[in-house]
């Protein structure tokens, strides 16, 4: 994979205002790493201008419609309509053609083998997680902590099931799974054991959150961010964090598209993060 | 249809200030990273010529978060000039971009006059750099902010002391956030520009009317992309009549018929620049199309279709 123009294979409204779209990807499966993200062309005119990143959410192989031909390789997304980009991706059909670079950026890394690993995911954070599951189910105990605002936004939560993933529901409604914040089922599993690596995807407030709940314990925490980007390619300087040790005198800009999307939460200044930075409306 | 036309050689190369490029077609400054972040997606080989992200004395953090925003057919920017600086530019950029065969061009700015004079000096000695290109789009902190750009006078200062420090050819950027930009053009041109190149991106604002608060932490940003072409070639048509110097064209170019309005205007060679991050290798396409353009108009020659246009 790289930069190329591809055809969608499927694109269905999973959850109120959810998407899951299915994309033919040739190389997907071997090129793709937990963690990654690509840039969607969202109609190859210029309306809207710029790519919109998105999380890879799975890659595999289907069977191709026609006898006798090989299996078609894919990979999936899944996204949250929250504006005019999103909005006209659900428009869009088998078939259609679109264009998509990637796979971009820094995945996760797999932490100590046979260490537990708990895997946080707010809303549409969760996208990143599964090929991250996918990758430590075998080798370790792994669990899953998923929150929403109410149950339209827990999402393929018994895709993570069906790998053999322990998964913890809660939403702030208690519509669906515990009431309450999926941060105080972190902080419960970890007093109770904190020997363990975790793994975080979601709106800053809940990263900010679960930052803390890992400092205190000392458990590793490796984060996935989002900010606006224009390249994903670490040209334009868009997407910058700030890196632990940042100040306007030596300036330690972190890019999310390059050096990101997935950093350790020692490389941040966590006391120094812009609301803006690493999170953005469409997550809240 | 492959008939024999498009065996037909056609000459793309273009010259400007004596650097000879083999297509008039190269990244704008600062969309383009300093090359290598876009060598998985294009050939730099295949480029007119590699333009860096603008450079500084000293390395420069850039300003707050949001930077970017979409906007119709155009994106604001605040980047705020984050750059490694030029010492660092030299030390970890230049082992890359030497490997290429194609001329670099050190986009370079400052903030008073005697940081142009110095960064000048400083790429001056790099032999592998074929030009500078100087950004005058900066305030002059030691004379109450005004851009350099704007003014004739502070705009002739920065070239002049640019000038006195260098060999190599002289591109001056101009900004279009000017009342008449062929005043700043004559200015930079009597000071020794070798060419000019414009446009740089216009200031404009972009507001979140449900949060009412500007959408870029800088408040005000520069716009660029499709937006601003109808702008740019004008601001090019009426330079290329001003001055004598070569005029390179910038601003909303994506396609090869958006660069050719530019070298019909009157530009020896054209930037592409928000369309990079659109496409990767939207360059490649812009040299293939100009390529196609001339043999579908029996061109042996792009210099041919320079200034061609008829008024
Ligand atoms: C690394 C990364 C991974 C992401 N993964 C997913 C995912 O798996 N599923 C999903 O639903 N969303 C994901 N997002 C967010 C997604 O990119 C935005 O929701 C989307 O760009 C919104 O586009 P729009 O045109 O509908 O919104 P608009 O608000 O109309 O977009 C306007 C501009 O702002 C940008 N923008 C708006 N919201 C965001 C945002 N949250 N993050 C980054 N840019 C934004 C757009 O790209 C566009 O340039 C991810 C973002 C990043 C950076
Ligand atoms: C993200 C971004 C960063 C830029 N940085 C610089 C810079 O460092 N120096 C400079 O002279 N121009 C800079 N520019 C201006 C471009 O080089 C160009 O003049 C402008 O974007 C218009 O061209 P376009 O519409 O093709 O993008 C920048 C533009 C963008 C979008
Ligand atoms: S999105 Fe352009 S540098 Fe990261």
């Amino acid at each position: 994979m790289s930069n190329f123009k591809t055809r969608i294979l499927a694109n269905q409204e999973i959850s109120p205002g959810y998407w899951r779209m299915r994309i033919q990807a040739p190389g997907a499966v071997a090129d793709c790493r937990a963690g990654q993200f690509l840039m969607f062309r969202v109609q190859l005119s210029l309306l809207p201008l710029l790519r919109r990143p998105f999380g890879i959410f799975r890659t595999g192989f289907q069977p191709s419609d026609v006898d006798g031909l090989p299996p078609v390789e894919y990979l999936e997304i899944l996204y949250k309509v929250v504006g005019q980009g999103t909005a006209m991706m659900s428009e869009l059909h088998h078939g259609d053609r679109v264009e998509i670079l990637g796979p971009l950026g820094r995945g996760f890394d797999g932490g100590e083998p046979g260490r537990r690993k708990i895997l946080v995911g707010g809303g549409i954070g969760l996208v990143p997680l599964y090929m991250l599951a996918e990758q430590l189910v075998g080798g370790n105990e792994v669990r899953l902590l998923m929150g929403g605002r109410t149950r339209d936004d827990i999402i393929v939560v018994t895709e993570f099931e069906r790998l053999g993933v322990q998964t913890y529901v809660s939403t702030e409604d208690g519509s669906l799974g515990d009431r309450g914040l999926v941060t105080a089922v972190l902080q419960q599993q970890l007093d109770t054991d904190p020997d363990a690596d975790v793994f975080a995807c979601g709106p800053l407030p809940m990263l900010e959150a679960v930052h803390d709940i890992c400092r205190q314990r000392q458990v590793p925490l490796q984060v996935s961010l989002e900010a606006l980007m224009a390249c994903g390619v670490g040209a334009c300087l868009g997407c910058v964090v700030k890196g632990v040790g940042h100040s306007e005198t030596s300036p330690r800009f972190l890019c999310t598209c390059k050096e990101g999307p997935v950093f350790r939460a020692e490389q941040l200044a966590w006391d120094r993060l812009d609301r803006t930075e690493g999170t953005c409306e469409g997550c809240k | 249809m492959m008939s024999q036309q498009s065996t037909a050689k056609v000459s793309l190369a273009v010259e400007i200030a004596g650097l000879r490029m083999k297509n008039p077609v190269m990244p704008a400054s600062g969309t383009f990273g300093y090359g290598e972040e876009f060598a998985p997606y294009l050939d730099l080989n295949r480029l007119g010529a590699i333009v860096t992200k603008g450079l500084s004395l000293r390395p420069k953090a850039g300003n707050p978060t949001p930077r970017i925003c979409e906007t119709v057919s155009g994106m604001l920017n605040a980047i705020g000039l984050q750059n490694v600086g030029v010492d660092a530019f030299i030390e970890h950029k230049m082992p890359f971009l030497r490997e290429i065969n194609t001329p670099v061009i050190a986009n370079f700015f400052g903030n008073t006059l005697e940081e142009y004079g110095e960064v000048a000096r400083r790429l001056n000695d790099i032999p592998e750099l074929a030009a500078v290109e100087l950004n005058i789009s900066c305030p002059n902190v030691k004379q109450g902010g005004i851009v350099f750009g704007t003014d004739p006078q502070a705009a002739h200062q920065a070239v002049d002391v640019v000038r006195k420090n260098l060999d190599k050819p002289l591109i001056v950027k101009l900004t279009p956030n000017v009342t008449d930009i062929t005043v700043i053009a004559r200015a930079v041109a009597d000071a020794g520009a070798d060419a000019v190149s414009c446009i740089n991106t216009l200031t404009g604002m972009s507001i979140d009317v449900r949060r009412r608060k500007p959408r870029i932490a800088n408040r005000t940003g520069g716009l660029s992309g499709p937006a601003i072409r109808p702008i740019a070639v004008r601001m090019v048509h009426q330079v290329v009549q001003a001055v004598d110097i070569p005029v390179i064209g910038v601003g909303g170019i994506s396609s090869a018929e958006d660069a050719l309005e530019f070298l019909i205007a009157g530009a020896q060679a054209v930037q592409v620049g928000t369309a990079n991050f659109v496409d990767p290798d939207a360059m490649q396409q812009v040299i293939d199309g100009l390529e196609r353009f001339c043999i579908e108009e029996r061109i042996a020659d792009i210099r041919e279709l320079i200034g061609s246009l008829e008024v």
